[in-house]
């Protein structure tokens, strides 16, 4: 019976199925019959209107590419500017023989083997439609020769365009970046954004600094021209255009000639200097040395000096200011001292006496201070002036390591700035989490002691201890460096970027003075920078610093002539002026310079003398106009 | 030892000559197509070739699995494509502004393109196991398999997939015999829930749909796509224009020639003639889908052959009338004859499965 029934069901299913599959099939007939009507609605019914349009209207919309706004410094010097020129560009697609068309044309105009390779790797590199340029900056007579010739080069065209050029070149290399070739990636990251329309017509794009970071101020608006095209598809006549905007102008807060003061000063020095004004977080100077000339990068740099600057030790390549990470040395002592005060474990006349080295207790390691035989009696005023690393060993350990990562990341050590830069990295500030997290370890007492004269497991950057050194000069009132001052939209005066105060430390009025107080005295005789800034004719207050490359045992000696360049201390100094009101701190680095007092401090006071009474250092020959400068 | 003959009918065992044959010409047309299109460059044509004999490897091997084979990789599938896109929604990598890819580290993949084959496999295994005592939960059950990997998809946002996958998935349902009064009532809920689903578009796909209703409102933008197919193949007329002769094609006015408006190339180059023979080499394949799932011997293979056939029909459906100005641009390529390796796999894979239904169907008991 069951049986019966199962059956039954089963032939009425498969009748039920071919009915709707029936069902589909008429439906899909009728909707193939809606296309067919559709084709015979478009190719035969209004066939001869779309003839014509297919042939009449060949209009093409070409996008005009932007000018790209200028960057200048705080003054109106130009530091990244436009000139036109022609350049001779192919379409690799509409050329057949690309090797002997680039021969003949080297018979009109002068194509080096450089940019031939140049051409090569842009073609590897570049988007499937693409013209390339196998020549900038052709001379006149190299345009009218191939003008001339032109009909014998389908493909080839000369194209005059914005060419974009960095006249303070390496000095300004890490601070303004510069431009490049779209590549895949870029436009990946256009599409994402959903702004590839605005770069339809557009070859170039920040690739680094703030040309990178400022991009969507600096590009401007595309605009479009319809023009009517022939059958070879060359424009024939404009119809109508939306007109490009231009790119927005920016005014930075950099000093152009304390740039190349600074820059000038580290000689032949690799390092970096950041300089920012501590009432608002204005950055005055920003160097890393060495730079680069960011004029060959922007048509695609030839293989010889990309290889140069890759390969090269010193890597030129590297912001050492935004990206650098270094132990800061002693030159954290004077926020040490202040987490001192600030937590209760120092009062400015618990004096310590000092043997010359450190001792945990129930241990016999020695943790040598700088100083055989030590300083004697130090209080902490005297710890900074002479910088005595057995204070901070002790003060370090009875504050413990949370305390100090607390205090310290408090100061904007181990995170961003937040500067309008992309690619800042944080830096370190240790801690027991930190230390676990990474290295799957528990904290030992002796990490904490040389973290207390700046060494072992933390890392900063220059341009993070010169805001926190800003912030120590403002008196915990931190702003957020900055680079910019100004957007000027369509060449109007703008209004000023609003500085940002980000955190306010409400250090106690007598312990930051304290500290600043003993800054200063670094600089006075008996300090440890004493000989950099003997004459100076301002209040100047500073820290000087050393941060060892390579470990040292027990009982060694550090000797700089027998270790190699490279693994050479490093030579810190950060500094505020005037020391009663500070207009300006600063933070030096000096690779491999050895001590801070005679390497670092040195740069800082010619960066100082400079701002704050115009003097020119003596060996400073090039650009500085030197009659606007007042001489005191 | 096997004689060439041998041989020759082994290969040739499992493969339905009919089948065969007019997929072999719309591939072969598209390997024409797209030296035109792309300007007579020969990477893509040879590119296209290499897709076209991974495909077809792809499909030899599908096509000579017995059926209980398929049947017991459908739950598997599923989940793997399942577990992907949850991948893709949580750590996919973002190209186009859709996070479509998820890296895998030798390569990406776009888990979507599994579930075109995964969906309906999946949901003519659920039919199939509950065929003794299906109810309206069971219907419930399996629109619940199909929404989930729709909503996924549709929110990545990739809507011209979620809107095939959810066809095939329908095709399944309706072939289930599901009654006519519930769809009847879904499309009632549809219609009212139409604004509320406007509104979770995304902006981009709100321009597209409006751009359908008045391309000329944007013909710089977004219309200008919808245009210039439709002057394409306006302009191809009864002959079209010649091989290689198309203006649109060759004067860079036509957008993605080579994929979703390759059939704006065809028109315009071949004319209405061209487009006769393409439909009817379309109608070819889909007639002969139709008569092997007719003649399928279990309910899986009817709902599975059915919903293949079905939205093989979809995607030429939605492509040409895209190009043609009747559909919004929803980038769905042309199938068989667009360039690119993912979708001709795919499709190659259906048909494999189609022809492994038609040749196994004596082998398995009723």
């Amino acid at each position: 019976m069951k049986r019966h029934v199962e059956l039954k069901n089963h032939q009425r299913e498969i009748y039920y199925f071919r009915f709707r599959l029936m069902l589909s099939l008429s439906l899909v007939l009728v909707m193939l019959l809606i296309l067919l009507a559709r084709f015979i609605y478009l190719q035969v019914i209004k066939h001869d209107y779309f003839q014509t349009l297919a042939e009449s209207n060949r209009i093409a919309v070409v996008p005009v590419v932007p000018n790209r706004g200028l960057i200048l410094d705080r003054n109106g010097i130009v530091l990244a500017r436009n000139y036109s020129g022609y350049t001779l560009e192919i379409a690799s697609r509409k050329v057949v023989d690309l090797e002997a068309t680039i021969n003949e044309l080297s018979t009109l105009v002068d194509i080096q083997p450089k940019d031939r390779k140049r051409f090569k790797k842009l073609l590897a590199e570049s988007r499937n439609f693409d013209t390339l340029p196998i020549r900038n900056r052709l001379s006149d007579e190299e345009v009218a020769r191939f003008a001339a010739q032109r009909y014998r080069f389908p493909g080839v065209e000369i194209k005059a365009r914005l060419f974009r050029e960095y006249p303070y070149g390496q000095g300004t290399s890490h601070l303004i970046g510069y431009i490049g070739r779209i590549n895949e990636k870029d436009v990946d990251q256009l599409e994402q954004e959903d702004i590839a329309s605005n770069y339809l017509g557009s070859d170039y794009i920040g690739k680094t600094g703030l040309e990178q970071s400022y991009e969507k101020e600096l590009h401007g608006t595309t605009g479009f021209d319809q023009v009517e095209v022939d059958a070879g598809g060359r424009a024939v006549r404009a119809l109508s255009r939306i007109a490009p905007k231009s790119g927005n102008t920016l005014m930075l807060t950099l000093d152009a000639k304390l740039q190349e003061v600074a820059e000038q000063a580290f000689g032949n020095y690799r390092g970096a200097l950041v300089a920012i004004d501590p009432t608002n977080g204005d950055i005055l100077a920003f160097v890393s040395k060495p730079g680069y000339d960011p004029n060959l990068f922007i048509d695609g740099i030839d293989t010889e000096n990309w290889e140069a600057l890759n390969n090269s030790p010193d890597v030129p390549l590297n912001n050492r200011a935004l990206r650098g990470q270094y132990p800061p040395g002693s030159t954290i002592k004077p926020f040490m001292a202040l987490a001192g005060l600030n937590y209760n474990e120092r009062t400015p006349s618990y004096t310590i006496s000092d043997p010359g080295y450190y001792t945990l207790p129930g241990n016999r390691h020695q943790y040598r201070d700088w100083k055989q035989g030590g300083h004697g009696r130090v209080d902490m005023f005297k710890s900074i002036v002479i910088s005595c690393d057995t204070y901070y060993y002790g003060l370090a350990t009875e504050l413990g390591i949370d305390r100090i990562h607390e205090y310290l990341t408090g100061f904007g050590f181990g995170k961003k700035t937040g500067v309008d830069m992309e690619g800042e990295v944080s830096g370190l500030i240790p801690s027991q989490q930190w230390k676990m997290r990474r290295y799957k370890q528990p904290w030992y007492a002796g990490d904490t002691v040389s973290v207390g004269i700046g060494q072992g497991y933390n890392l900063v950057t220059p341009l993070q201890l010169a805001t926190a050194t800003a912030t120590l000069a403002n008196d915990g009132i931190a702003f957020k460096p900055h680079f910019v001052k100004q957007i000027q939209r369509s060449n109007v005066n703008a209004p000023d970027v609003a500085p940002q105060s980000v955190f306010d430390l409400h250090i106690k009025p007598e312990n930051i003075d304290l500290v600043k107080r003993a800054m200063e005295a670094v600089t006075k005789p008996g300090g440890t920078a004493a000989g950099a800034s003997a004459g100076a004719l301002y209040r100047m207050a500073g820290k000087t610093g050393t941060a060892q490359v390579v470990g040292m045992k027990q009982g060694e000696k550090y000797d700089a002539s027998k270790i190699s360049e490279y693994n050479r201390d490093h030579a810190w100094f950060i500094a505020f002026a005037p020391a009663d009101k500070p207009r300006i701190a600063l933070a030096v680095l000096a690779e491999n310079g050895g001590h801070g007092g005679s390497t670092a401090a040195p740069i800082a006071r010619k960066v100082l003398d400079y701002y704050l009474l115009g003097i020119i250092p003596k060996p400073l020959e090039s650009g500085l106009d030197k009659e606007g400068v007042e001489n005191d | 030892m096997l004689t060439k003959r041998e041989l020759q009918r082994r290969f040739m065992a499992h493969l339905d000559p009919i089948l065969l044959l007019s997929i072999s010409l719309l591939m072969l047309l598209s390997l024409v197509l797209i030296y035109s299109a792309s300007d007579g460059n020969w990477v893509r044509v040879l590119g296209q070739f290499v897709n076209i004999l991974v495909a077809f490897a792809a499909m030899w091997i599908v096509a000579n699995m017995p059926l209980h084979y398929l049947m017991r990789s459908a739950v598997p599938i599923y989940i793997l494509g399942m577990v992907l896109l949850v991948c893709v929604a949580l750590f996919g990598d973002i190209s186009h502004g859709a996070r479509r890819w998820l890296n895998i580290g030798i390569a990406t993949i776009q888990p979507s393109e599994l579930m075109k084959i995964a969906v309906p496999l999946m949901m003519a295994w659920y039919f199939e196991k509950h065929e003794a005592t299906l109810t309206l939960k069971n219907y419930f059950v399996a629109a619940l398999l199909l929404l989930l990997p729709v909503a996924l998809i549709a929110r990545q946002p990739d809507l011209g997939t979620s809107v095939l996958i959810g066809a095939s998935g329908f095709y399944v349902l309706f072939l289930a015999g599901l009654s006519w009064r519930i769809m009847l009532g879904m499309a009632v809920i549809a219609a009212a829930s139409a604004p509320f689903l406007w509104s979770m578009l995304h902006d981009y796909q709100r321009h597209r749909i409006l751009m359908l209703l008045d391309p000329s409102q944007d013909a710089l933008g977004k219309g200008y796509h919808t245009i210039q197919g439709m002057i394409a193949v306006g302009s191809g007329g009864l002959l079209g224009k010649g091989y290689l002769n198309g203006t649109q094609t060759h004067l860079d006015f036509l957008p993605e020639r080579t994929t979703d408006f390759i059939f704006a190339v065809w028109s315009e180059e071949f004319g209405f003639l061209g487009n006769l023979i393409l439909l009817g080499l379309y109608i070819f394949v889909i007639g002969r889908g139709f008569v092997i799932t007719a003649n399928a011997s279990t309910y899986f293979t009817r709902l599975m052959a059915g919903s293949i056939t079905l939205t093989f029909f979809t995607y030429a459906f939605v492509n040409m009338g895209m190009v043609s100005g009747i559909l919004p641009v929803v980038g769905v390529p042309l199938p068989l004859v667009s360039y690119g390796g993912t979708s001709m796999l795919t499709l190659l894979l259906g048909f494999g499965m189609l022809m492994s239904v038609h040749s196994h169907k004596q082998l398995v008991k009723t």
